[in-house]
């Protein structure tokens, strides 16, 4: 017995946690994780696993059970505890301040002193020390803002092991990184492990689960639904595991049926305000029932791009049309009266106000518009149905119609977003990462969506950071590379994501008159 | 014309400068440190209000100048006390709890004062102290330097020091250090189990403990006495300061500078017979010209900063 004991290094057992508005996050939770591995947390979004792990690091505190570390019983009631028993957090939001120092930030809490005075040079000395034994160089006088995100992960990783951890939980580290950082970050791992630590990971990319861990947990609506060992599940298994039923990972669709060009983009370029051209001579045009990808390692121009299309920046030198008319002057308001929907890559920025309720959030582009407005005052019934149906359509869990959005999860908020934008009758979908951080089932929910709405004649330009998802998805797809277009598919279906990664890295080219090829009238 | 330019390059003009400038210094110091803290803090004048006539009857009744600085002292920190127990504790809104402190610093002062002295405007009829101006052996000789350095009040040095005290405070010391990181990012403060609040409180009051010692001059320094309404928007003019320096300590120092010389500049005016209601505008007018341009430059690099960090 005692055996079967010591070789989980932590066990949490029973655990409910209840949020303040009664709703519960985590029903007995049971989460035994052994020493030396590589545990996976899963399940769909809103599940409860930021939840189960604010829990175990001491940022909330649980109505009922308890966490067995190290075959004693520990209560962890702040960070500080969980830091002192040695059991770090990466958490799914950087927890930096960006315009400190690496060395500052790596310190914080627990500064080396030096007569009264803050010691930055120990600090610096410190980082490097640390990040010479666990092999993750990084440059500790460089302000964290200026560092690219891949850094930032690394930072933070730095900064728990810095602490003296064994455990490291790791929410979502992959959500933003690039699929190179993710294989850095990867190998980092793996080497952690060899070295005996033990580390929870939390992703909804079935592929990584599969590559990186030992074990797994699932969870679905706070409960536990599944643990198993990795080995002996296929991705197809553990998707059904988290969802419930099975989710195609591959995508059915019919060949696309072009008519009328709805945007072209001719000549685009941009340059930051170091005069640093982040888009440059950018053009391609995309058509009714088409859906035009674009790949790319992140910030290689795709972020302005989109933000120039949908009015979000200001234009430099270029044009954008929309059904043959200059848009780039006009407001935002007036773009999204003439058809175009945004699913930004930052939605709490610019998809959906925080404090505001779902249904707020639902009817924020169009509240203004008569068939909502009764007498003079908003039409609470419209408004109501609405709202509800879209609720319903787009499987959004919440509370209430009348939940904060900041209340929901990830992915939640997303669907919000989602169904906004997708309801609003649009004739060009600008969509920016949509489903990054959503589980498998959402994200396939989107992309069907997409699909169907390219179907009924939108035209639709997807960009993401995810291969798989901008071949699948995509008709034709541009890649980019330090803000040039690099090369255009006309047809994505025997493309490999081999062949699009050598134009994404700048290993190949395409001629001018090849990438010519995007531009139709 | 003439009159004007003689004026301004001499020695006078420039000793004169740093006299106005005292007060703005210690308050623009003050701001800096609770906004590197990540509150934002209007209640200065108040604070400055009450700490001013708290030395003046500290001083009066005791008839000792360390009373007056020590009750100044106290009762400034206590409206940065309440400050931080409203903001910080009941979570109220930072700009209203700042405006009610500001204005219960206007009526409440003249309330005291009426009760203590009888007087609604000033406090000429309480016998308080001055705090003395000191020579400095040696440097007074020097022409010039001597003229602009020397024979300044104790607290003008007070305030030089200041600088140094919150640049090492804020940039070299491991306090500092947790008061920006809670300012930028209190969530990673507190994931690494840093107390968010009462890093912000200690924040608060030594904001408040620096600007209490820029009320205390005007009361003994400037002013030999207490009028109501004394800090005539200081404290306002601090915030600005800090705004110009972006929060980082010199340029805060210089940004009092210049306002120190508007106003410098708005008294000799005065004294010209130029029309002196125009004049006194002159100070303001410089502080919201000073917003302009960083406002300008805030807006280029925040747009700048989105770029960099998606
Ligand atoms: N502070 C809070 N108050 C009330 N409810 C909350 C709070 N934080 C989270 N929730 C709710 O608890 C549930 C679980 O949230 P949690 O963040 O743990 O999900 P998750 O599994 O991490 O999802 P994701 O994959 O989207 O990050 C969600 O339904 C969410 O709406
Ligand atoms: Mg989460």
């Amino acid at each position: 017995m005692n055996n079967v004991k010591d070789e989980y290094i932590l066990s949490m057992e029973n655990i409910t946690k209840i949020y303040g508005n009664g709703f519960m996050a985590n029903k007995n939770v049971n989460l035994r994780v052994k020493k030396g591995e590589i545990h996976a947390l899963i399940g769909e979004n809103g599940a409860g696993k930021s939840t189960l792990m604010k829990v175990l690091f001491g940022q909330e505190q649980p109505e009922e059970g308890k966490i067995i570390y190290k075959g004693k019983e520990v209560k962890i009631t702040n960070p500080l505890v969980a830091l002192d028993h040695g059991i770090g957090m990466v958490h799914q939001h950087f927890m930096l301040a960006p315009s400190l120092t690496v060395a500052e930030n790596m310190v914080l809490g627990i500064e080396p002193k030096n007569k009264g005075f803050f010691d930055y040079a120990e600090a610096v000395r410190l980082t490097s020390e640390v990040s010479k034994k666990y092999n993750l160089p990084i440059d500790p006088n460089a302000k964290v803002k200026d560092l690219p995100v891949g850094y930032k992960q690394r930072v933070e990783i730095l900064k728990i092991l810095l602490r003296g951890v064994d455990v490291l939980i790791l929410d979502e580290p992959t959500a933003v990184l690039t699929p190179q950082e993710t294989d850095e970050l990867f190998v980092q791992l793996r080497e952690l492990r060899k070295q005996g630590y033990t580390i929870i990971f939390i992703s909804h990319k079935l592929k990584e689960v599969k590559s990186l861990c030992d074990n797994l947990t699932v969870l679905r609506n706070g409960r536990v639904t599944g643990i198993a060992s990795v080995a002996d599940l296929s991705e197809q298994d553990i998707s059904r595991l988290m969802v419930g039923r099975d989710v195609s990972l591959t995508i059915e669709k019919d060949s696309p049926k072009t008519k009328k060009t709805v945007l072209k983009v001719r000549n685009l370029t941009y340059k930051n305000s170091d005069n640093k051209a982040l888009v440059s001579n950018v053009s391609f045009s995309i058509r009714e029932g088409e859906i035009l990808g674009i790949a790319g390692v992140e910030g290689n121009g795709q972020r302005e791009i989109s933000a120039l299309i949908t009015g979000l920046e200001e234009k430099q030198s270029g044009d954008i049309y929309l059904f043959d008319e200059e848009i780039s002057s006009q407001s935002i308001r007036k773009l999204r009266e003439k058809g175009v929907s945004h699913i930004s890559e930052d939605r709490m920025t610019f998809g959906t106000v925080a404090d505001a309720s779902v249904e707020e959030n639902l009817i924020s582009d169009r509240f203004y518009k008569k068939e909502f407005n009764k007498n003079g005052l908003l039409d609470a019934k419209k408004i109501a149905d609405l709202s509800n149906k879209l609720i319903k359509e787009y499987l959004v869990k919440c509370d209430s119609k009348n939940a904060e959005i900041k209340t929901l999860s990830g992915g939640n908020i997303q669907k919000v977003v989602a169904a906004r934008e997708f309801s609003a009758n649009p004739k060009l979908i600008i969509a920016n990462q949509p489903t990054r951080g959503i589980d498998v089932g959402a994200s396939e929910f989107i992309r069907k969506k997409l699909i169907s709405l390219r179907d009924k004649g939108s035209a639709v330009l997807l960009i993401s950071a995810d291969l798989t998802e901008v071949i699948t998805v995509s008709d034709s797809l541009l890649v980019m590379n330090e803000g040039k277009i690099v090369a255009y598919f006309d047809d994505t279906n025997d493309l490999t994501e081999e062949t699009v990664g050598e134009y994404m890295l700048g290993i190949k080219h395409q001629t001018a008159e090849e990438i010519g090829g995007c531009c139709y009238e | 014309m003439d009159a004007i330019f003689s004026s301004i390059f001499s020695a006078e003009f420039v000793f004169s400068v740093l006299r106005v400038s005292t007060p703005l210094i210690f308050v623009s110091l003050a701001a800096l440190v609770v906004r590197n803290g990540g509150v934002m803090c209007i209640a200065f004048e108040g604070m400055m209000l009450f700490s001013a006539l708290g030395a003046v009857i500290g001083s009066a009744f005791a008839q000792n100048q360390i009373v007056g600085v020590l009750l100044g002292l106290i009762m400034g920190m206590a409206i940065a006390a309440i400050f931080a127990y409203f903001v910080l504790v009941l979570n109220s809104n930072g700009v209203l709890t700042g405006l009610a402190l500001n204005i219960l610093g206007s009526g409440g002062t003249v309330f005291m004062l009426y009760l203590i002295s009888g007087d609604k405007g000033s406090s000429t009829a309480l016998k308080s102290l001055m705090i003395p101006n000191i020579n400095i052996p040696i440097i007074k000789n020097i022409p010039i330097l001597g003229e602009i350095i020397s024979g300044h009040n104790v607290l003008t040095y007070v305030a030089l020091l200041t600088v140094v005290f919150v640049y090492l405070l804020i940039n070299k010391t491991p306090l500092g250090l947790r008061i920006r990181s809670v300012g930028e990012n209190p969530h990673a403060a507190e994931s690494v189990g840093i107390k968010v609040v009462k890093t912000k409180f200690i924040a608060l009051m030594i904001g408040g403990f620096i600007a209490s010692l820029g009320g205390i001059y005007m009361s003994m320094g400037y002013l030999p006495f207490f009028t109501r309404d004394m800090m005539a928007g200081r404290g306002f003019m601090g915030i600005a300061a800090q705004n110009l320096g972006q929060g980082l300590t010199f340029p805060t120092f210089i940004a009092a500078l210049l306002f120190g010389s508007a106003e410098a500049l708005s008294n000799i005016m005065q004294s010209l017979r130029l029309p002196s209601e125009l004049m006194q505008m002159v100070p303001y007018i410089f502080t919201l010209v000073g917003l302009m341009l960083v406002g300008g430059d805030k807006n280029k690099k925040a747009s700048k900063k989105e770029a960099k960090n998606e």
